[in-house]
């Protein structure tokens, strides 16, 4: 058999390996989630390697008790998945008013200074969150600020305007100018252009970029600890878990449906526009 | 008339020309944009710079002014306390790490996934999930599966493949291996937070490797196949040439992201076992301490450090990249 052959044969193989060992490795842990999560804590303790759960354990009681507001005994996560909704909606509004306009003007229209406004906008992501967090975290203390959620919303802006400025700038690149001009010659003024061809055309890529911004907002956790680690009534989702976490009172299968319960909206609406997602993001890969 | 009107013309100043015009518009857009990330994002790292080189506790900062209260004590504590240049390269040594690891895995993965095969689109999007679902909840994930107690792994691993007790994943400082009569030491926390990076971010590195991938040309590898190119030759000589310029990009953002990381290591081990990141240790001086001067001091040593690297990478390797390519 000739090289050509042999390396046709072993790589045919190694594939499906490959193949076999990524959907375990993504899979698995996601399984394992919701498995605790259905289970009393009891039959994990008894049998941790089972992979199945019995028709006798099976239980919902783990996601009442975390659903439950704490004044009846629960862990009140449907308060606090109000609170990450929120300040994640909250964050998705902020950042494309903030967004669109600069995204707008770089990737059409040549002004002074231009250039270098595109390039600090990148800029930003060379500098790590925690350069942020101290000056922001003495900013709020100062302004009274400390543990409330619009204050949180304002600081996630800085950690989704750049991406979102990106995105939403290689879109607009592919609108074509024509249509513009067409607009400016029916007596549009620039902004009227703006508002009324140029955003709606750019609808796919406003609603992949919200999206992305709504799952950062949702799953970010550094600045939640930092602003409302005091404050149990304002927790965010991904914050009350890890709180809670870290004590020994929940029971890890409680906690495990708290997992399930934090990760459902990001992974539904993942799915749900998935194609938009990959392909705002990697826009321009391909053309590297 | 002709008059009147060049009057008027002169009274608002010369019409503007088209290119003034669209200055003009581009100005107006671009301030409010402008603003916000001043406010949000330049200003606070200005303040931290001056924090860096301020006494500044978080109890006195109420009456305290912007300036004044000048020291070099925080640089002073941050380069003398214990710990700080282990840190650092622990810090190094799990960038480069979870950096080489996603996207090798990501590489491996796009390879994999080219060529269509039934259920390659719902694969596609599961694999995506590590990177989309809330830190929290994997990591919890993570620390439950790799519990010494009731984890998964470690019940399987005494069970199945023979280990003689419970592994502590997260909690080990270093880990005593023999392997040929040979004793090793492996930092197994740290090697597991790598893990743990990696698997997080393959998906990130897969979307981007796959994109490229799926634009290069088919001719060219046919032509190499006609000419009795192996797959191993048909990827060293055209596939990965047209890879490296997205593979340095790739490089150079998860190693950016990974250097500032803080999520996952503090979720995981908490910054102990051999896996204090610097982004960790400035948490604590924040938090636990509520020395704002040092903490500013620490970010800001761990943001010149990278710009420094980043600095070496672009003189020296940028090049080169864009030459093979």
């Amino acid at each position: 058999m000739s090289r050509a052959q042999v390396e046709e044969r072993v790589f045919g193989v190694l594939r499906w390996v490959v193949i076999a060992f990524l959907a375990l490795i993504t899979l698995a842990p996601f399984y394992y989630m919701l498995l605790l999560s259905v289970k009393p804590i009891d039959a994990l303790l008894l049998d941790p390697g089972n992979l199945w759960v019995s028709a006798r354990d099976f239980t919902l009681d783990t996601y009442r008790e975390v659903l439950k507001p704490t004044s009846e005994g629960g862990q009140g996560f449907v308060g606090m998945l109000t609170n990450s909704a929120l300040v994640s909606l909250g964050t998705v509004a902020l950042t494309l008013l903030a967004a669109v306009p600069g995204a707008y003007a770089i990737s059409r229209l040549k002004f002074f200074g231009g250039r270098h406004v595109s390039v600090l906008f990148l800029a930003v992501y060379l500098f790590p969150a925690t350069l942020l967090a101290v000056p922001l975290f003495v900013m709020f203390a100062k302004m009274g600020l400390q543990g409330s959620l619009a204050g949180l919303a304002i600081v996630y802006i800085a950690q989704t305007v750049p991406v979102s400025i990106y995105m939403m700038k290689n879109y607009f690149v592919t609108i074509p100018l024509s249509i513009e001009e067409a607009a400016a010659l029916d007596g549009c003024t620039r902004l009227q252009a703006v508002r009324k061809v140029v955003l709606p055309l750019a609808l796919p890529s406003l609603m992949a970029t919200g999206l992305y911004i709504f799952m950062i907002a949702w799953n970010e956790f550094l600045f939640a600890l930092l602003f409302l680690a005091a404050e149990p009534d304002r927790w965010t989702v991904s914050l009350g878990l890890q709180q809670l976490a870290g004590g020994i009172e929940v029971s890890k299968t409680v906690l495990m449906a708290g997992s399930v319960v934090l990760t459902i909206p990001v992974v539904l609406l993942f799915f749900a526009a998935e194609r938009l997602l990959t392909e705002g993001l990697t826009s321009g890969a391909d053309k590297a | 008339m002709t008059r009147a009107d060049s009057g008027a013309e002169r009274r608002r100043g010369r019409p503007l020309t088209a290119r003034a015009r669209e200055n003009r518009a581009g100005l107006a857009f671009v301030t409010p944009t402008f603003l916000v990330v001043l406010v949000v994002v330049v200003l606070p790292i200005l303040w931290t710079v001056l924090l860096a080189f301020q006494n500044a506790r978080l109890v006195d900062i109420q009456g305290m002014g912007l300036f004044g209260n000048w020291t070099l004590d925080n640089f002073d504590s941050v380069f003398g306390s214990p710990g700080f240049w282990t840190s650092l390269l622990t810090t190094l040594g799990y960038t480069v790490g979870a950096t080489a690891g996603s996207i090798l895995l990501g590489l491996v993965a796009a390879l994999a996934l080219r060529r269509p095969f039934r259920g390659r689109g719902p694969l596609r999007a599961a694999m995506l999930l590590p990177y989309v679902a809330p830190v929290v909840a994997v990591a919890f994930v993570w620390e439950i599966a790799l519990s010494p107690q009731f984890g998964i792994v470690n019940e399987w691993g005494t069970k199945l493949l023979g280990w003689d007790q419970p592994i502590a994943f997260l909690s080990t400082r270093a880990y005593e291996v023999s392997v040929l009569g040979m004793e090793f030491e492996l930092p197994l926390a740290l090697l597991t937070v790598i893990a743990f990076e990696t698997w997080r971010y393959f998906p990130f590195a897969f979307l981007f490797l796959l994109a490229r991938l799926q634009a290069v040309p088919d001719g060219l590898e046919e032509a190499a196949t006609v000419d009795g190119a192996t797959i191993t030759q048909r990827f060293r000589h055209i596939l990965l040439p047209q890879l490296m310029p997205v593979i340095a990009l790739l490089s150079v953002l998860r190693f950016i992201m990974t250097f500032n990381k803080f999520d996952d290591v503090y979720l995981l081990t908490g910054g102990g076992s051999g896996t204090d990141v610097v982004a960790v240790r400035v948490y604590e001086f924040l938090t636990a301490r509520y020395d704002v001067g040092a903490a500013a001091a620490q970010a800001l040593v761990l943001a010149l450090i990278l710009m420094v690297l980043l600095g070496l990478y672009f003189t020296f390797f940028a090049k080169k990249v864009q030459e093979e390519a």
